[in-house]
């Protein structure tokens, strides 16, 4: 499995946290990418004292047996100690092999092959393609083996994203680094509401923020970014900038602008049209809530040109962002 | 301490978006408002949020505030672009012909509070 194939299944800050990931591994999983390859197989026409000898310095307690590459049988313990009961050493391996055994597919997400193990109770699967060639075998701690080694794959990429993040300001050298993130709201694209929100809100933990401060600023941003969507002519911009003790914040748009400022920040005030309040928007609440959850606000508007609201969210010495302080 | 696998048994309530294991999830309480803002302000985390609101925004709000579940009242038609959303972002969508009142109260009677 590489790295692009993993990068197919992203996982989200939440997700890493619970441990059903490995229930969503058994799905992704197939067969191939965990079954051991290097397979120590017998003959028909072998003895079964080349059997023995087999498991005895290979430390395996079953194998395969193959003609010309494709699966006929396999020889277990089971087998194997039938035969010396019956002190028949001598006897070929297909006398005492079972035929006919359950396989697995190559291309079977691992899921199958747990399932198989619960309903046959066999400890080892042979993994064969279409036409029973044998490739592989598969047994229990195949499977364990396989699924740590993806999570560890999945958790460390996350972790290696996050820990360059969160070390961004430390490791750039100036005497005021900043980092400016913009984000282009439409009018009335309610489809996109919340995307720039939760995309810095992101970006906030992935830089080491506290999760409180990533929480306010992610519930004062929507808020502004819903009232871009809901009210702007042409929309207008977000545009964030996280230092390593603040962060500022400024959506501007070019009208048609806010005739009472003042009514504006009353709770219950709403210019919201009808067809927008049955969407659950247009509580009056907008601004209220974006002072609740930031340090400092200036809301300015001219009537006809447009709106420019700033925003600051300060960080105490112990939660700066980016410096490598842990968010979580 | 209530699970989210034992509310949406004891409320018998749909879930629509993508099967995960609920019963890992613990909501630490609950909110009951269709207006978006109320909600960012009112909701607490890993909240469950009761609403007749069944567009595509819900998700967002779900999503920013990390609730653990929307549940939507008397069988609001969802809207698909809502369900496809909350299955990438992870968010817990329930369906239930039941009132948000009556949703509200079942949940405070299983111990849940407004968190």
């Amino acid at each position: 499995m590489d790295d692009h194939q993993l990068s197919r299944r992203p996982i989200t800050d939440q997700e890493a946290q619970y441990i059903t990931r490995t229930e969503e591994l058994a799905y992704e999983l197939k067969v191939e990418e965990v079954m051991t390859r290097d397979v120590k197989c017998l003959a028909p026409d072998m003895k079964m004292h080349q059997a023995l000898e087999l498991f005895r310095t290979e430390r395996i307690s079953g194998a395969p047996v193959v003609v010309d590459g494709v699966l006929c049988g396999v020889v277990s313990l089971e087998d194997l100690i039938r035969c010396l009961t019956n002190n028949d050493l001598d006897a070929q391996v297909k006398d005492y092999m079972t035929a006919n055994p359950i396989t697995i597919s190559h291309t079977d997400p691992v899921v199958e092959a747990l399932k198989l193990f619960v309903t046959t109770r066999h400890g080892r699967l042979p993994v064969v393609d279409a036409q029973r060639r044998l490739l592989g075998i598969l047994t229990k701690g195949d499977i364990t083996l396989g699924l740590l080694q993806a999570l560890q794959k999945d958790y460390q990429i996350e972790e290696v994203r996050r820990y360059r993040a969160s070390h961004l300001f430390e490791d750039i050298v100036s005497d005021r680094t900043s980092l400016i993130l913009r984000y282009n709201i439409k009018p009335r694209d309610f489809v996109h509401g919340g995307a720039a929100s939760s995309n810095l809100k992101r970006a906030l933990l992935r830089l080491g923020a506290n999760p409180q401060i990533a929480r306010r600023c992610g519930i004062a941003v929507y808020e502004a970014e819903m009232n871009l969507i809901i009210h702007t002519t042409n929309g207008g911009v977000i545009r964030a900038e996280i230092e390593p003790h603040q962060i500022s914040i400024e959506a501007t748009d070019d009208g048609p602008g806010i005739k009472d400022v003042e009514l504006a920040m009353r709770p219950g005030y709403s210019t919201a049209s009808d067809e927008v309040r049955e969407l659950g928007f247009g509580a009056g609440m907008g601004l209220v809530n974006i002072q609740r959850c930031v340090d400092s606000m200036k809301l300015e508007s001219t009537w006809g040109k447009g709106t420019r609201l700033r925003m600051k969210l300060f960080m105490k010495p112990e939660n700066t962002v980016g410096e490598g302080h842990s968010s979580s | 301490m209530i699970t989210l696998d034992q509310i949406a048994r004891e409320l018998d309530l749909t879930l629509v978006t993508d099967s995960h294991d609920l019963s890992e999830v613990v909501p630490t309480g609950g909110y009951v408002s269709d207006m978006l803002s109320c909600v960012m302000s009112g909701a607490p985390r890993q909240g469950i949020w009761v609403t007749l609101q069944a567009h595509v925004n819900i998700v967002a709000v779900a999503a920013l505030l990390e609730l653990a579940a929307i549940i939507v009242t008397e069988n609001a038609l969802l809207d698909p672009a809502a369900i496809s959303r909350a299955n990438e972002k992870g968010v817990t969508i329930f369906s239930t012909p039941k009132t948000s009142f009556e949703v509200a109260g079942l949940l405070w009677q299983l111990g849940l509070r407004s968190g």
